[in-house]
C-alpha cells in the first residue's frame, strides 16, 4: 500500500517536471545589426535631452521584445545622455497583466512618462477618459505623412490629434506551413486560392493520415487571432473594416465566416497547446500542417534553426491575399507625467529611422516608417515591409487597432463560448450584440 | 489598545464594503467606437437587476455552484478518510501528515500552472499531455476527458481537483486535532462496554467533531466562493467555460471598464459568503456562550 503511494507520487512529480521543461520556450532575440546611417535626422528639442528620469512602461519583458527595448534603450543613452531611462516592464504576453497595473496607476494619477499602446481604437479608452497628451508636434518634427503611412496616421488621429507614436508594425493574417506535413497529403507549397480551398487541402492532409492539419492554441485571444483572418477572407478588406463603423454583423457573409471558422476547428487539435508558442511548435516539429499567428511567430523558427523556404513556409491567410491585417505598437505621453520633456526625448527616438530599424530588426517586427531601408532585414521582414507599402490596410482585433478593449473583450468571450458549444446562431447573435453596444 | 485596531478595521474593511455598494449603484454607460456614451443603466437597483439577468453571470453562478460543492465534498472525504488513517498511529506519522498538508504550501497561482498543463483538454495519441497521456501510457484511454474545457454542464468539477488535491490536508489537520483532543478514556470505557470499532467511531468520536467538521466546511466553502487565482492561472482570462463570478468581476473591471457592474458582482459575491459565514459566527457565538455557563 505505501510502496504504491510512494511510485503514485513520484509518477506524479515527474509529469510535474515534464510539464515545466516543455513549455513556455521563450523566443531569444537575434543578432542585431545597428550600423547604418539614419534616412533622417530629428533635431531633440535640447541637445542631449532634458534630464531626468524617463519611467517607458511596456509589457516587452522576455524574449525577442526584451532584446529590442534594451537596443532602444542603448540608443537612449546616447542621444539623450542627460536623461536617465527608468525600465518599468511588466510581463504578460500581448500586455494582459501591464494593463491591468497600467489601468490603476493611471486612475490613482501616478503615470509613466510613456506607456506602450497598441496603435488604434485600443488607445481610444485612454484618449476619451483624459489619459492622453496629444503628440502632433512630435509626429509633426519626425516628418508625418513623409514618413509613415498616411492611412496608419488615419487610424490614430481622433478628432484631428494624433495621440501616440507608432514604433513597429506587424501583420496579423500569416499562415506559418510545414512543407514536409504538406508532402505527405501531396498539397503543394502554394497558397491556397480561399478558406474552401484550404479546407480541402485540410482534408487530404487528413486523409493522408495527418491528425492535426491545423494548429491552434487555447489560449481565447490565439483564436480570436485566428477568427479575424477568416472574417477577413469572406468579407474582404471594406466589408472586414466597414464592421468596426457600420457594416452588418449579421449579415450572410459574417455567417458564412462563422461556418468556415467552425469547419477549420474540426481540423485543428482541441488541446496539447496552451497559447502560441507551443502552437508555433507543432508546425516545427511536424506535428501539424498549418498555424495562423501574426509574424513574431518568425522568431520561434529561427530560434529552432529553422531555414526559410525549406522548413517553414508562410503566406497570407487563403482569401486575404493583398491586404495586410495589421497591428501596431506605439508610444504616449500621458496628462501628468512627472517629466513631458524627457518622455519626447523618448518618443523621438522611437519615431527616428534608427531607433525603428535597430528596434525592429532585434523584435522582428517591421518599421511603421516606410523610409527606413529594407536591406539590413531578414528576408521575412523584407515581404512584409512591402506588402505593408503595397497593401490595403485593415485592422486586427485581437490586438486592438481595430477596437477598443471592451468590445474586443466581448468578442473573446463570445468566441470561448463558442469553441466550447459551437453554437454558431448564439454567436453571431452575441457578435451582433457586443457591436450594438460598443460602436 | 484595541482603539486603533478597531478604527483601521471600520476604515478599510466596512469603510471599503461602504464604497463598493455605492460604486455599485453608479450610471453604467459605455462608450461607443465614435466617441459617444450610452447609458446602459441609470444606475441604483436596476444595475443588479441587470446582473442577475445576464446569461454570462447566471452560467458563472452555475459554475461557482459545481465548483463548491465538488471542492467541499472532497476536501472532506479525503481529509476524513486521512485522518482516520492516520488517527490509527501508523509508523512515521509526521512524515505522512508533511505529505498531505505540504501542498497547502503552494500558492494557488504556482499549483495552477502545473495543473494547467495535467489538466490539458487534447485527447488521442496525437495531442494528449499531462493526465490523458498518463491514462494512454496505463493503457486506459477511456479515462481522458477534456476537463475543464469539456462543453458539459458540470466541467468546473475538474476545476475543482486541484483544490481538492491543496486543501484535503488542511482538512485533514483539523480533524486530526479534533481525534487527538478526545481523551482516550472515552474510548477505552467504550471498549470495557463491548462496544465495536465501528460503534466507537459512529456514537463516541465523530458526534464530538461535529463543530470540527462544520469549521472546515464553512472555511473550505467560502474559499471556493472566493477562488480567483486558481481560475485565472488555469483557464487564462477570459475564459467563458470557465467562468465564475470572482474572474468575470475582473473581466468586468478591467477589460470592459465596467466598474458599477463589477462592485454589483462583488457585492452579490459577498453577500453570498455572508449567508454561509454569518450562520455559522452566530451559532459560534451561541455555542460558546453556552459552554461558559
Amino acid at each position: 500500500m505505501r510502496f504504491k503511494t510512494a511510485i503514485a507520487a513520484g509518477l506524479a512529480s515527474m509529469l510535474a517536471l515534464a510539464g515545466c521543461t516543455g513549455g513556455g520556450a521563450a523566443p531569444t532575440a537575434a543578432p542585431a545589426p545597428t550600423t547604418g546611417a539614419p534616412a533622417a535626422s530629428e533635431a531633440p528639442a535640447t541637445e542631449g535631452g532634458a534630464g531626468g528620469d524617463v519611467g517607458v512602461f511596456t509589457w516587452w519583458a522576455e524574449g525577442s521584445e526584451k532584446a529590442g527595448l534594451a537596443e532602444l534603450e542603448k540608443q537612449f543613452k546616447e542621444k539623450y545622455p542627460n536623461d536617465t531611462f527608468v525600465n518599468l516592464a511588466v510581463a504578460g504576453g500581448a500586455g494582459s497583466n501591464a494593463k491591468a497595473k497600467l489601468a490603476a496607476d493611471l486612475e490613482n494619477n501616478n503615470p509613466p512618462d510613456s506607456f506602450q499602446g497598441h496603435a488604434g481604437a485600443e488607445l481610444f479608452d485612454y484618449i476619451s477618459a483624459n489619459q492622453l497628451e496629444p503628440v502632433n508636434d512630435v509626429i509633426e518634427g519626425l516628418g508625418a505623412a513623409s514618413v509613415f503611412p498616411q492611412n496608419l496616421l488615419d487610424l490614430i488621429t481622433v478628432d484631428g490629434n494624433i495621440y501616440s507614436v507608432p514604433s513597429n508594425v506587424h501583420r496579423s493574417n500569416v499562415v506559418w506551413a510545414n512543407p514536409a506535413v504538406l508532402e505527405q497529403g501531396g498539397v503543394g507549397n502554394e497558397a491556397p486560392a480561399d478558406i474552401d480551398a484550404w479546407l480541402a487541402d485540410m482534408q487530404k492532409l487528413k486523409d493522408a493520415g495527418v491528425e492535426t492539419p491545423l494548429a491552434v492554441g487555447t489560449a481565447p485571444w490565439t483564436q480570436l487571432h485566428l477568427f479575424e483572418s477568416v472574417l477577413l477572407a469572406e468579407l474582404g478588406t471594406d466589408d472586414y473594416n466597414g464592421l468596426f463603423t457600420d457594416g452588418d454583423w449579421n449579415s450572410p457573409k459574417v455567417a458564412s465566416a462563422v461556418d468556415k471558422y467552425a469547419k477549420l476547428l474540426d481540423f485543428a487539435n482541441t488541446g496539447g497547446a496552451d497559447d502560441w508558442p507551443q502552437a508555433t511548435d507543432m508546425v516545427i516539429d511536424g506535428k501539424a500542417a498549418y498555424n495562423v499567428m501574426g509574424d513574431w511567430a518568425v522568431a520561434q523558427f529561427t530560434e529552432k534553426g529553422k531555414t526559410d523556404g525549406t522548413d517553414y513556409i508562410y503566406y497570407p491567410t487563403p482569401g486575404t491575399d493583398g491586404t495586410f491585417l495589421f497591428l501596431a505598437d506605439s508610444f504616449t505621453l500621458p496628462v501628468g507625467a512627472k517629466n513631458p520633456e524627457g518622455a519626447k526625448d523618448w518618443l523621438n527616438l522611437v519615431g527616428s529611422a534608427e531607433g525603428q530599424k535597430a528596434f525592429n530588426i532585434t523584435k522582428g517586427s517591421i518599421p511603421a516608417r516606410t523610409d527606413v531601408p529594407a536591406d539590413d532585414f531578414p528576408a521575412y521582414q523584407k515581404t512584409a515591409m512591402e506588402s505593408f507599402s503595397n497593401d490595403k490596410i485593415a485592422s486586427s482585433i485581437a490586438h486592438g487597432a481595430a477596437t477598443q478593449m471592451a468590445w474586443s473583450a466581448d468578442m473573446t468571450t463570445a468566441l470561448s463560448k463558442f469553441v466550447s458549444d459551437r453554437d454558431q446562431a448564439s454567436f453571431v447573435s452575441a457578435l451582433a450584440a457586443a457591436a450594438g453596444t460598443y460602436r | 489598545m484595541v482603539a486603533p485596531s478597531i478604527v483601521l478595521v471600520i476604515v478599510f474593511v466596512y469603510g471599503l464594503i461602504g464604497q463598493n455598494i455605492a460604486t455599485s449603484l453608479e450610471r453604467v454607460t459605455t462608450r461607443t467606437f465614435a466617441g459617444n456614451e450610452r447609458v446602459v443603466s441609470e444606475g441604483g437597483i436596476a444595475n443588479y437587476q441587470l446582473l442577475l439577468a445576464d446569461e454570462r453571470y447566471q452560467h458563472a453562478l452555475w459554475n461557482l455552484l459545481v465548483l463548491t460543492v465538488v471542492f467541499v465534498g472532497g476536501t472532506m472525504l479525503f481529509g476524513v478518510i486521512w485522518a482516520l488513517l492516520l488517527e490509527k498511529g501508523v509508523t512515521a506519522e509526521g512524515f505522512f501528515r508533511s505529505v498531505y498538508l505540504f501542498p497547502m504550501a503552494v500558492s494557488f497561482i504556482a499549483s495552477g500552472t502545473v495543473w494547467k498543463w495535467l489538466l490539458s483538454p487534447g485527447i488521442g495519441d496525437h495531442e494528449a499531455i499531462g493526465l490523458n497521456r498518463l491514462f494512454l501510457l496505463l493503457g486506459l484511454p477511456e479515462l481522458q476527458s477534456r476537463w475543464w474545457s469539456d462543453p458539459g454542464p458540470f466541467n468546473m468539477a475538474a476545476m475543482a481537483l486541484p483544490a481538492v488535491w491543496q486543501l484535503s490536508g488542511y482538512v485533514m489537520a483539523l480533524f486530526l486535532a479534533g481525534f487527538r483532543g478526545i481523551s482516550v478514556d472515552q474510548r477505552e470505557a467504550a471498549r470495557v462496554d463491548g462496544a465495536s470499532e465501528w460503534r466507537i467511531y459512529r456514537h463516541v468520536l465523530f458526534p464530538q467533531l461535529s463543530p470540527i467538521a462544520l469549521s472546515a466546511l464553512i472555511i473550505i466553502g467560502h474559499m471556493s466562493m472566493k477562488t480567483f487565482d486558481l481560475i485565472y492561472a488555469i483557464a487564462g482570462q477570459n475564459n467563458y467555460v470557465a467562468d465564475v463570478p470572482s474572474t468575470l468581476m475582473w473581466v468586468q473591471l478591467f477589460q470592459q471598464g465596467n466598474a458599477p457592474t463589477a462592485a454589483a458582482n462583488a457585492t452579490i459575491l459577498l453577500l453570498i459568503v455572508a449567508v454561509v459565514v454569518v450562520p455559522y459566527l452566530i451559532y459560534t457565538n451561541r455555542t460558546e456562550r453556552v459552554a461558559k455557563r
